[in-house]
């Protein structure tokens, strides 16, 4: 199969790329870019792990091809942080040990940051429908909701 | 060195804090390296081929093929994995399970693997292999696979643990019993006796990380393999003698792993990547799919369990019985023997008897899933205890509390307790608000206990102290959920310094003794008192540095909070020397300074649990929604209690999403239906409440702190806790998980229609 060049923005950074027409954005962004945040727990939308942000729009990576990309702007776990600065999301989730084996947490910061964006002011039972696409197995997402309610503070008195 | 492991009571300053993991950032920023995040120059790509077959005779394979591919560099089958098991019926087992030598045994079961240039390539190649099977008949269910005409999954086995060798071969590969006393005599005894039998369906741990690996088998018979385990030490051991090789020869590093929960205690991948990479000469690289996992990795047993239980008019148990029977696949397994070993572990019985049988079946071979075999029987014992209460027109808190095991209780598996959790956690319960919270209408409480062992095991660590003062620890037991913080806690507090001024890494199998697996709840359990023992003896080499710089005798050195502290009158000018300090100078009193450990941590104190959860059951569809959920358990002492809070949590939404919703679907084709995470439906954060938890500290005897291993209890009460609150809820008894809505509904109108 003859490669497909893409140009898009990554975390803020041109990037150009081929990619055969086949392959997942996942796949470009794990195996091409190097950019392994992204986790691939189901290959099928179901576990949120390799959800990334396409133009302000919450995507799993593992639906979308890499071709689709071409003139997109792509969010990633590892453009969160501002040089040693993590995000407010980051720090929650480490305060309130919202991790525990740590597989999940790139897919639910990035959701979280998405749900955040969209809504700054959520209550429980949005945070919990909003962050359902995601699947976390060792919290209970108890840490998680905690976290996010926290943070959603923090970044509102920013 | 000589260790005493025996508790003793002290004041902490670090062990009991709640500092942010040494692992985080990188956890939390995409910089944490898991299974599938490592890459080799040079590297292919690995693929399996499976059986679409729950039992066939494999008559031939033909990779001519596969082989003729542009870009495949390696085919393996069985032939390429010689039986190097020299007898051992376990190690037989695992080499046949990674890949089918006569049959294919499970819908899933691997039959011959590529390494291929790319993933399209190598699913390419997968399409051209040939494999001629001869299907036989198959059998997926635990009652179905006991029966005397049931299809045969191995001619070999007779079952063990009978009386007399049996004559025909059986899928029952072995019984087992407990108990003591005299359960006729008891029931003899008995006012009220509820006899009930129950079934539960076959889960998966459902880690969201699939098993991954990245094996490098080098012409001079060394390799390296970077994998996703919770015991690089024990699969070194496994994929060498599999593969023929010197453990020495095979560096194991465990990548970050993404859950486990006992389903990664077991080689799968790993021997085929290192078998396909020797035959290539290059790296393999090979990562299962979602599909792969639920076909082809160990979930849990599924079971039918009858349960009699029999008690005086005042609330005094007087026999309890179960005969409990566990899929184990299509290999040996000890889970009903584990069953029936924990059944009864919460009461004081005179007169108990369980009898476990371990049934082969056309599925995946069982692995463990977090306190193996317990949920089950707890789900089964305590269901039928509710029953029994509520028959008697007890307080189902009460009646526990009267039946409930203490310090001195003769188990119902043998041992004799020591201090232990139950009427504590009992005790809790009946005091906690959750037990006054207002119900509604469709609403129901229930609340049940649960037991598990706790083991210790094999451990072996390196604490090093650096010229500047900090403190590397090298453990060998994977960190599955926070314990490098809670070992650094272990060795700041030992040491007297700041958390930290520690750094814990997991040490790769080149570089640190053996290790056990973290299985068991043991892995901040034996690796705590492992670097406590390792902490003394580096304090015993500071204490001789002191000494030296002092020109004293060691003897008069004490260590007191980091710092060597010179004794008696006649070295009142000494002041205080600090690790750091003591350190810089290392150079010049004899070298690096380091304290090792290796140990076998025996005595992890028993754990036991209590939850209370409430349910709404929609009548019209059988839905169930959890409301409210509450968790009490003997942590020993919580090292970090925020993570151990997060074991309590996650264990319990382990439970609530196996009690109500988790199973193995099998067609009449013996194929697994639901093997994805949309047909097989863990519980997401919409379903589910904020779960609260209450930590009591029952110090182990057996540890310097008092710890007790908490990771796996916690799963062991929700089935039974959720099963009583639906039963509450519903007005009927539900005997069946997962309580699917087609299942409650069913119960609904059975109890209706009279």
């Amino acid at each position: 199969m003859a490669g497909v060049a893409v140009s898009t923005t990554i975390n803020g950074d041109s990037v150009e790329y081929l990619c055969q027409p086949d392959e997942t954005l996942l796949d470009v962004l794990r195996d091409r870019l190097g950019l392994t945040g992204a986790k691939e727990g189901c290959g099928t939308g179901d576990c949120g792990a390799c959800s990334v942000i396409v133009d302000d729009r919450l995507v799993c990576s593992c639906l979308m091809l890499g071709a689709e990309a071409e003139g997109r702007r792509i969010e990633t776990v590892e453009g969160m942080a501002h040089g040693d600065t993590l995000h407010p999301l980051q720090q929650k989730f480490l305060e309130h040990a919202a991790l525990q084996c740590g597989i999940c947490t790139p897919g639910f910061l990035i959701a979280a940051k998405d749900l955040l964006a969209k809504n700054p002011d959520p209550t429980e039972e949005e945070i919990r429908f909003g962050l359902a696409g995601n699947l976390c197995r060792c919290t209970g997402y108890d840490k998680i909701v905690r976290a996010v309610q926290d943070a959603a503070i923090v970044m509102k008195q920013a | 060195m000589n260790f005493d492991p025996r508790y003793s009571n002290r004041n902490f300053a670090s062990v009991g804090t709640r500092p942010i993991r040494p692992d985080g950032v990188d956890k939390v920023t995409g910089r944490a390296r898991y299974g599938a995040d490592f890459n080799m120059a040079g590297q292919l790509v690995g693929r399996v081929l499976r059986s679409p077959h729950a039992h066939a005779k494999i008559r031939k394979i033909d990779t001519s093929k596969a082989e003729a591919l542009a870009g495949v560099k390696a085919v393996i089958t069985a032939a390429d994995l010689p039986d190097l098991t020299d007898g051992d019926a376990a190690m037989y087992d695992i080499l046949d399970n990674c890949m089918a030598r006569t049959k294919a045994l499970y819908d899933g079961h691997a039959v011959a693997a590529v390494a291929a240039i790319d993933a399209h390539t190598a699913r390419q190649a997968l399409k051209l292999i040939v494999v001629d099977y001869e299907v036989l008949p198959h059998v997926t269910d635990v009652d179905e696979a006991m029966q005397h005409h049931a299809p045969l999954i191995n001619d070999t086995i007779f079952t063990e643990g009978l009386e007399e060798k049996p004559a025909k071969p059986s899928n029952v590969t072995k019984r087992s019993q407990f108990g003591h006393g005299d359960v006729h005599q008891g029931f003899g005894h008995a006012d009220f006796i509820v006899e009930r039998s129950f079934k539960t369906e076959q889960t998966h741990q459902g880690y969201i990380e699939p098993h991954a690996c990245v094996a490098n088998v080098s012409s001079d018979g060394t390799a390296d393999l970077w994998v996703c385990t919770q015991g690089h030490f024990v699969y070194r051991q496994h994929c060498a003698q599999l593969l023929g090789m010197e453990a020495s020869k095979l560096r194991v590093t465990s990548s970050e792993i993404g859950g486990g929960f006992g389903g990664k205690t077991h080689v799968w991948a790993e021997p085929v990547a290192l078998a396909l990479s020797r035959k290539a000469g290059r790296p393999v690289k090979l990562v299962m799919t979602r599909d792969e996992v639920f076909r082809a990795s160990g979930p849990t047993s599924a079971t039918s369990i009858d349960v009699k239980i029999g008690a005086r008019k005042d609330g005094t148990i007087t026999a309890a019985e179960a005969t409990l029977r566990y899929t184990s696949g299509p290999y040996a397994g000890t889970w009903a023997e584990i069953g029936a070993m924990t059944a009864f572990a919460c009461y004081r019985l005179d007169n108990v008897k369980t009898v476990g049988f371990e049934v082969l079946v056309n599925r995946p071979k069982t692995a463990a899933y977090r306190a193996p075999s317990a949920p089950m029987a707890a789900f089964a014992v305590e269901s039928t205890v509710d029953e029994l209460a509520k028959e008697l027109g007890m307080d189902p808190v009460e009646f526990r509390i009267k039946n409930a095991a203490q310090e001195g209780t003769r188990s119902s598996y043998g041992p004799v307790y020591g201090p232990i959790g139950i009427g504590p956690t009992l005790e809790a319960v009946k005091n906690h608000a959750h037990m006054k919270a207002p119900l509604k209408a469709n609403q129901g409480r229930g609340m049940a206990c649960g037991f598990w062992f706790n083991f210790g095991g094999q451990t072996c660590t390196d604490l090093n102290i650096g010229m500047d003062g900090s403190v590397s620890l090298a453990v060998g037991t994977v960190d599955v959920g926070g314990s490098r913080a809670s070992l650094s806690l272990v060795a700041a507090e030992e040491l007297g310094i700041a958390y930290e001024q520690v750094k814990a890494i997991v040490a790769d199998t080149s570089s640190l003794g053996y290790n056990d697996m973290t299985d068991g709840s043991r892995g901040t359990f034996s690796s705590s008192m492992a670097t406590i023992s390792a902490a003394r003896n580096a304090i015993k080499i500071l204490r001789e540095r002191a000494a030296q710089m002092w020109d004293i005798s060691v003897d008069d050195v004490a260590w007191e909070q980091g710092h060597a502290v010179a004794k008696g009158e006649k070295h009142g000018n000494l002041g205080k020397l600090s690790l750091k300090e003591i350190a810089a100078q290392s150079g010049k009193t004899g070298g690096p300074i380091a304290g090792h450990s290796e140990l076998v941590a025996d005595g992890a104190g028993v754990s036991f649990a209590t939850h209370i959860c409430d349910v709404e059951v929609d009548p019209e569809t059988g839905s169930t929604r959890v409301i409210r959920y509450t968790v009490v358990q003997d942590a020993g002492k919580a090292v970090h209690p925020t993570y151990v809070e997060g074991q309590y949590q996650g264990g319990a939404a382990q439970g609530i999403g196996w009690a109500l919703n988790e199973e193995y679907i099998y067609g009449k084709d013996g194929r697994l239906q639901n093997a994805g995470f949309l047909d097989y439906r863990i519980p997401v954060c919409s379903d589910l409440p904020m779960i609260d938890t209450q930590i009591l500290e029952i110090p182990n005897p057996n540890h310097p702190y008092g710890v007790r291993g908490v990771g796996e209890t916690s799963i062991v009460p929700p089935l039974a806790a959720i099963a009583n609150a639906v039963s509450n809820a519903a007005g009927v008894r539900m005997t069946h998980i997962p309580m699917s809505p087609p299942r409650i509904l069913a119960a609904i109108e059975a109890e209706r229609e009279g």
